[in-house]
C-alpha cells in the first residue's frame, strides 16, 4: 500500500527507512517517527473501528493520549489490548487491527521484563514544551538535582506540532540546544516516553517510561519494556499543556472529523495531510493557524467556520491565501458513510441556528477552545476555579512544593510559556534554598499577537432532528448530549453522578475531550454557573497503565520472598515437599520413592514415636530478653508465671492479647537471673517482638529489659522419639543425658568440637525429646552429626506435616490453626497455664466477663470418626441430629468447626481437634460431621487421644 | 571427628555473583562476628568498648576491624571481622552490663554483601525508596529499609556512591541475592548466555 496522504517532506519522520506493518489484515508502510495513527492518515485511513454501543465507524480524532476514537489491539509482537493508535509508536512487523471498545488480554504469559526505579530530585519537571524546558533549564543551571520527563517520543511538546521560531531560527533548533545542555548536567535526569500519571502527597509522583515497546521485535531482552519510575522530588513543576476541546455538534462521531491542532500536529510532526478537503470550525484563534498551515501544504480549505459573530483578526490573512471565513457560524452535522463527505454549516446568532447548507470536504477540523491539562496538579488536591473566558478549569491556588506553568497553567503564548517556565523554576529554587543561577538567557520569541477572544461553545443546537442523540460527548463510550439531558432530567445535579449515570468520562481517555463538555452542558442544561458544576475527581493514573509494568519485578521467583533456613539445600537434596509457612519453605514430608504423602508421612509418624525422628524446626520464631526486669516483663505478658522459673530450666507459656484471647505460645527458656529465651510460633514472631516492644516501651518504660529477635541466630533441631536420648548422648557424650540429670523441662549448654551448642528437653510430640540449638554456621554440620549418630537407630527425618500430626495426638494447639482470635486459654483446656497467683496480666482482666464464663463456649475437644476411616476435612462444621436421628431444620445450627485433622499411625485411625460449643461437656456424645453430602458420626474425646497419662516424655 | 564444617547461605550463588561485572560488582562478607548492643549510656560505653557509638541516627562508624551501626537511639549493631562471635559478645557484655546495657550475638542472623561499582547505585534503586545519592548518604550512611521485600541495614561505604554494604536476614539472603542478579542484569554484558 502507498501512503498518498504523505507530504512530500517535512516531519520529524526518517524518510529513509521505510517500515512495514499490517492493520485489519492489509499491509501499510511508515517510518520511524511514526505512530500508527500517523501511518493510517498517510494511507488515507481514518477509521479505526467501530463503536462500542451502536456500532458507527470511529477514526483518529486527535494526535495523542486524549484520542477518544482509535483504540487498537496489538497482535505482533506481543498480544496487547486497548492501546491508542495515535500513541502506538511504528515499528517494523507491527500487527494490530481496531477494536470497538473492548480488547481481550493475552493468553500467553509476557515474557517481557518491566522494573520500577525510585529516584529523588530536587526539581522534577513533567513536559518537555517550551515553559518545562524553560522550568528544567533553570533547574539544571543551579547544580540543583532535576528530572525532566515527558510522555512523547522527543522533546519540544507543542512546538512538534507547528513552526514556531526562536532565536532568529525554527523553535526546534532551540529544543535540541536544551536537550543537549541538559544532557551535559550530571544531576539531572531527562527521560523521554514518560507519562507521569500519579501526583500524590509530599511531591511523589509515577511515571511510566515506555522503554523499548518502539523497537518492537529489536528490543533487547534484558531491558525493561517499560519502567515505572518512583519519583520523590522536593518540589514539583507541572508543564503538561492543553489538550484541545471539540465542540458538539450532530453526528460528530464520523471519521474524518478531527481536532484543529492535532492535524497540524499530523502536518508538522508527521508528514501527513489528514485529507484533501477541509473544513474548519472554530470558537478561537488558535484553529485559524491549522487552516493556513494546511493551505500551504496543498490542502484546500474549503471553509473557516467561526462561530464568533465578530469573528478573528486572522480572517484577512486567510482570505489573502483564498481561503473563505464564515463569521458567526457553526457546524450543525456532518454527512458521509463511512467518512465525512460533507459538512453542515449554518449561521449562528443568539444561540440560534439559521439555514443550514452543506460544504464538501473530507476532513472537518474542529477547535472549541483548549482545557489546561491540569490533572496532576488536581491529583495533589489543588483546587480548580472555571475561566469564564477560557471555558476551562485552572489551577485556583498554590501548592505548597508543586506549581503549574505554561498552558496548563493557562498561558498560550510561547514567550510567556518561556518566561513563566523560567519564573516558575526560579521560585522553586528559592523555596529549596538553592540559590537560582546567574547566567540564565531565555531564547527571543516573536512578539505576540494577542488573540480575539475565544468564544465558549459546549455545542450546537441539534437542528438534525435527532434530539442529541447523535450529538457525541464522550465517543468512546457512545454518550451523547441526550444522554446528559436524561441525566439532568433524571434529578441528577452532581458532576459526579452525572458521570456515573451516563459513563462520560470512564473510557481509557478518563474525559480528556469529554470532561469540561460535560460540565459546561450539564451548567447550561442546569442553568447554573460552570464552576457551580465543578469537574469529576482527577484521579491516577493520567493513563492506562498496565498492570504488568506494576508488577514490575515482583513476579514469578521474585513475587513473595522464600525464607529458607541453612538446611535448606539438604531438604532439597533429601527429596523434600515443602509447604508454604508465612513466606517459609518448610520441609512438609520426606516421601521415599513410591510413597504419597499418606505413606510418608505415617511412616515418618511411626520412627518419631517408636524409634526416633529428626526435625527441622529452625522458623520457630526466638526472642532474646535480657535486663533485671526481664522477668517482670514475662509476668506481664504470659498468662503464667515465669518469674519462678529457674535458670536451666524450661516452662511453657501463653500469650494473650488485651481481649484475653490467645495470641501465640511457646517455650521460655531462663538462661541467667535476667535473661530468657523466648520461642514463639513461626508466624508469630515478629509480631510477638513488637507486641513486647509495644508494651516496653508505651506502657512500661520503667522496664529496664530489652528484647533482640535471634530467630535465624539459633538452628533449631527437635530430635524425637524413645531413642533420641541415645542418639544425643552419642553426639554429646560430655553431657549427661540421664533422665535424672537432665530432666524433662531443662536445658544444658554443651560444645561439639568446641561449637557451642545448647539443648533442652522440650517435646511437641509427647514423646521423650532434645532440642539442639546451633549458630546455623555450622547447622548443616551438626545436622549430619545427629543423622550419622542416629542411624543404628532408624533415625528418620520429618517434616512439617508429621510435626502436626504428633502434636494434635497429644492435643496440643496450633495457634493460628485451631485458634481464631476468640479462643482463651480455658477454652483450650489449658486454665492450668493461666496464673491465679498473679496480681495481674494483660488479659487478665477479661477472663472475669461473662461472655467468658459461659460454658457453652467453643472448646478444643478431640473427634474420632465413628466409622474409623473418614479423613475430616478440616474446616468442617459439626451438627448436632434431634433426638429422633433427623437433622434439624436449616438453617442447621452449628455446633463448631474442625480444626485440625489428621490419619494417626499410633491410633491406627483417622482423629480431628475441633472447636465445639460446650464441648468438654459433650465428651462421649456422637456428633455429627457432613462430608461430601453425607452425615458422619464421630465421637467426641478429650484432646489428648495419645498417652494421655505423659509416660513417654521420660522415655 | 573432623572440625565441624560452616556453611554459607549464598554459597549456591556464589558462582553467579562472581561473573558479574565490575560495575556492578556484589561479593558475599563471610561469617561476620555481629552482636546487637542496648544500652542507655552511651559515653561510659564507648570508653568501655574502646570504640565510638555512633549517636546519630541513621549513620556507621569504623570500630576495630568491623562496624559499629546505630540502629535505634538505644541500639547499636557491632560487628568484628577478627572476633569469634563468644568472643565479641563477651568482650561487650563485659563493657556494657555494669552500664545497665545488654548484648546478644547475632552473627547468623544477618549476612553482609558488599557491593561495588558505578552503577551499583541504580541496582539498588530498583527496590530500595530512600535517597542514596552521595550528597545525602555518603560514607558513614546507614539505613534500615527494605530492598525489594528484604528489610536490609544498608550503608555507604564511600562518598562517591559507589560502595555499600547490605546486611540482610539470613533467610531472605537467597530471596535477595536472586533480586540483586535480577536488577543487574541490564548491566551485564553476558546476559544472553
Amino acid at each position: 500500500m502507498t501512503s498518498p496522504f504523505r507530504t512530500a517532506e517535512g516531519g520529524r519522520i526518517d524518510r529513509a527507512t521505510t517500515l512495514e506493518f499490517t492493520f485489519d489484515g492489509q499491509t501499510h508502510t511508515g517510518h520511524p517517527g511514526d505512530t500508527l495513527a500517523s501511518a493510517l492518515l498517510a494511507a488515507g485511513r481514518h477509521q479505526v473501528a467501530t463503536s462500542i454501543k451502536l456500532g458507527p465507524p470511529r477514526g483518529i480524532a486527535a494526535a495523542w493520549a486524549e484520542d477518544p476514537g482509535g483504540l487498537v489491539q496489538i497482535e505482533e509482537p506481543f498480544p496487547e489490548p486497548m492501546l491508542l493508535a495515535t500513541t502506538v509508536e511504528l515499528h517494523d512487523g507491527l500487527v494490530a487491527h481496531g477494536l470497538p471498545g473492548q480488547g481481550r488480554l493475552a493468553e500467553i504469559s509476557d515474557s517481557a521484563r518491566y522494573d520500577a526505579v525510585h529516584h529523588h530530585v530536587d526539581v522534577l519537571v513533567v513536559g518537555a514544551g517550551p515553559a518545562g524546558l524553560a522550568a528544567a533549564l533553570t533547574a539544571a543551571r543551579s547544580g540543583a538535582r532535576v528530572a525532566l520527563v515527558d510522555d512523547q517520543s522527543e522533546a519540544g511538546g507543542s512546538l512538534l506540532s507547528g513552526t514556531d521560531r526562536l532565536d532568529g531560527g525554527p523553535a526546534l533548533e532551540w529544543v535540541a540546544a536544551a536537550v543537549a545542555e541538559l544532557a551535559g548536567h550530571p544531576e539531572v535526569l531527562h527521560l523521554q516516553r514518560t507519562t507521569a500519571f500519579g501526583s500524590y502527597d509530599d511531591g511523589f509522583v509515577l511515571a511510566l517510561e515506555r522503554r523499548t515497546d518502539h523497537l518492537g521485535t529489536a528490543a533487547p531482552k534484558h531491558v525493561s519494556r517499560q519502567r515505572v519510575w518512583r519519583l520523590r522530588a522536593r518540589s514539583v513543576v507541572v508543564a503538561t499543556g492543553a489538550h484541545e476541546r471539540p465542540v458538539v455538534f450532530s453526528d460528530n462521531d464520523r471519521p474524518g472529523t478531527m481536532l484543529a491542532g492535532a492535524a497540524r500536529t499530523f502536518l508538522h510532526r508527521y508528514g501527513v495531510l489528514p485529507g484533501r478537503q477541509a473544513v474548519v470550525f472554530t470558537t478561537n484563534d488558535s484553529a485559524y493557524d491549522a487552516a493556513l498551515d494546511l493551505h500551504r501544504a496543498g490542502v484546500r480549505v474549503q471553509a473557516v467556520v467561526d462561530a464568533r459573530p465578530a469573528g478573528s483578526p486572522r480572517r484577512e490573512e486567510c482570505e489573502r491565501a483564498g481561503i473563505r471565513v464564515l463569521s458567526g457560524a457553526v457546524v450543525t452535522g456532518t454527512q458521509g458513510v463511512e467518512r465525512i463527505t460533507h459538512a453542515r454549516v449554518a449561521a449562528f446568532a443568539d444561540g440560534e441556528v439559521g439555514a443550514v447548507s452543506a460544504i464538501a470536504c473530507d476532513v472537518l477540523l474542529v477547535s472549541g477552545g483548549w482545557n489546561p491539562a491540569v490533572h496532576l496538579f488536581s491529583q495533589a488536591r489543588g483546587r480548580l476555579r472555571y475561566d469564564e473566558a477560557l471555558g476551562a478549569f485552572l489551577p485556583a491556588e498554590e501548592l505548597d512544593g508543586l506549581s503549574v506553568t505554561g498552558a496548563a497553567a493557562g498561558v498560550f503564548d510561547l514567550a510567556g510559556c518561556l518566561t513563566d517556565g523560567q519564573r516558575v523554576a526560579r521560585a522553586a529554587l528559592t523555596a529549596l534554598a538553592v540559590p537560582p543561577p546567574g547566567e540564565d538567557r531565555l531564547p527571543t520569541a516573536p512578539e505576540p499577537v494577542a488573540p480575539a477572544a475565544p468564544l465558549v461553545l459546549w455545542r450546537v443546537p441539534d437542528t438534525s432532528g435527532a434530539g442529541g442523540h447523535t450529538s457525541f460527548v464522550d465517543l468512546q463510550r457512545d454518550a451523547t448530549v441526550a444522554d446528559i439531558e436524561r441525566a439532568v432530567g433524571a434529578g441528577l445535579r452532581s458532576i459526579e453522578h452525572i458521570k456515573r449515570y451516563t459513563t462520560i468520562g470512564t473510557a481509557h481517555d478518563q474525559g480528556k475531550t469529554s470532561g469540561v463538555l460535560t460540565s459546561g452542558i450539564t451548567a447550561e442544561l442546569l442553568g447554573v454557573p460552570v464552576q457551580a458544576t465543578g469537574t469529576t475527581t482527577f484521579r491516577p493514573p493520567y493513563t492506562p497503565v498496565a498492570f504488568a509494568a506494576l508488577a514490575g519485578r515482583d513476579r514469578g521467583r521474585l513475587f513473595d520472598p522464600e525464607r529458607v533456613t541453612s538446611l535448606h539445600d539438604w531438604h532439597v537434596a533429601a527429596g523434600a515437599v515443602f509447604e508454604d509457612v508465612g513466606q517459609w519453605k518448610r520441609p512438609r514430608h520426606y516421601p521415599r520413592p513410591g510413597e504419597d504423602m499418606e505413606a510418608a508421612v505415617l511412616r515418618e509418624c511411626a520412627a518419631a514415636r517408636t524409634g526416633v525422628g529428626l526435625l527441622d524446626g529452625s522458623t520457630l520464631g526466638k526472642i532474646d530478653v535480657q535486663g533485671p526486669d526481664a522477668a517482670v516483663l514475662l509476668d506481664r505478658l504470659y498468662t503464667n508465671l515465669m518469674s519462678s522459673l529457674k535458670v536451666g530450666s524450661v516452662r511453657y507459656g501463653v500469650m494473650c492479647g488485651v481481649d484475653g484471647m490467645v495470641i501465640d505460645d511457646g517455650t521460655v527458656l531462663r538462661l541467667a537471673e535476667d535473661r530468657f529465651l523466648l520461642l514463639t510460633t513461626t508466624g508469630g514472631a515478629a509480631k510477638v517482638l513488637d507486641w513486647m516492644e509495644e508494651w516496653a516501651q508505651t506502657e512500661w518504660p520503667d522496664l529496664r529489659v530489652h528484647c533482640t529477635s535471634v530467630t535465624e541466630q539459633w538452628n533449631t533441631f527437635p530430635v524425637v522419639g524413645p531413642r533420641s536420648r541415645d542418639v544425643i548422648g552419642a553426639v554429646f557424650p560430655q553431657v549427661d543425658v540421664a533422665n535424672e540429670a537432665f530432666p524433662f523441662m531443662t536445658w544444658r549448654d554443651a560444645t561439639l568440637d568446641g561449637v557451642p551448642v545448647r539443648l533442652a528437653r522440650i517435646s511437641f510430640s509427647g514423646e521423650l525429646a532434645f532440642e539442639v540449638y546451633v549458630n546455623p554456621w555450622y547447622g548443616v554440620a551438626v545436622w549430619e552429626r545427629l543423622l550419622e549418630a542416629g542411624r543404628p537407630y532408624g533415625i528418620t527425618p520429618y517434616g512439617t506435616e508429621t510435626m502436626h500430626v504428633l502434636r494434635a495426638e497429644k492435643g496440643y494447639p496450633i495457634i493460628g490453626q485451631d485458634t481464631d482470635g476468640t479462643v482463651t486459654p480455658h477454652d483450650l483446656g489449658m486454665a492450668w497455664a493461666v496464673s491465679k497467683k498473679k496480681p495481674d496480666f494483660v488479659g487478665k482482666r477479661s477472663f472475669a466477663r461473662q461472655a467468658n464464663q459461659d460454658p457453652l463456649r467453643k472448646q478444643l475437644v478431640g473427634l474420632l470418626p465413628v466409622d474409623r476411616r473418614t479423613v475430616l476435612p478440616e474446616g468442617s462444621q459439626i451438627v448436632e441430629l434431634h433426638a429422633d436421628g433427623q437433622l434439624p431444620p436449616p438453617p442447621v445450627p452449628m455446633l463448631g468447626h474442625v480444626t485440625s485433622s489428621y490419619r494417626s499411625a499410633e491410633l491406627a485411625r483417622p482423629f480431628a481437634l475441633a472447636l465445639v460449643k460446650g464441648g468438654r461437656s459433650r465428651i462421649g456424645d456422637t456428633v455429627h460431621v457432613p462430608v461430601d453430602g453425607t452425615l458422619v458420626p464421630v465421637e467426641v474425646t478429650g484432646s489428648v487421644l495419645v498417652d494421655p497419662e505423659g509416660a513417654r516424655r521420660d522415655g | 571427628m573432623a572440625e565441624l564444617l560452616r556453611t554459607h547461605p549464598l554459597e549456591a550463588w556464589s558462582t553467579a555473583l562472581e561473573r558479574l561485572p565490575d560495575t556492578v560488582g556484589i561479593t558475599v562478607e563471610p561469617f561476620v562476628a555481629m552482636a546487637v548492643v542496648r544500652l542507655g549510656a552511651v559515653g561510659a560505653a564507648s570508653e568501655a568498648l574502646g570504640a565510638g557509638l555512633p549517636t546519630t541516627p541513621n549513620t556507621w562508624v569504623p570500630a576495630g576491624s568491623g562496624r559499629a551501626v546505630w540502629l535505634g537511639p538505644d541500639e547499636w549493631l557491632l560487628s568484628s571481622t577478627t572476633d569469634t562471635p563468644e568472643e565479641l559478645e563477651a568482650r561487650i557484655r563485659a563493657a556494657v552490663v555494669p552500664l545497665g546495657g545488654s548484648v546478644t550475638d547475632v552473627s547468623a542472623q544477618r549476612i553482609g554483601l558488599r557491593l561495588t561499582g558505578e552503577r551499583v547505585r541504580d541496582v539498588l534503586a530498583k527496590g530500595c525508596s530512600i535517597d542514596l545519592h552521595p550528597r545525602v548518604f555518603g560514607r558513614g550512611s546507614s539505613a534500615q529499609t527494605l530492598l525489594g521485600q528484604a528489610g536490609v541495614v544498608l550503608m555507604a561505604l564511600s562518598d562517591a556512591g559507589d560502595d555499600f554494604v547490605v546486611l540482610v536476614r539470613s533467610s531472605f539472603a537467597g530471596y535477595l541475592a536472586d533480586w540483586l542478579l535480577d536488577a543487574a542484569l541490564e548491566f551485564t554484558p553476558t546476559h544472553d548466555s
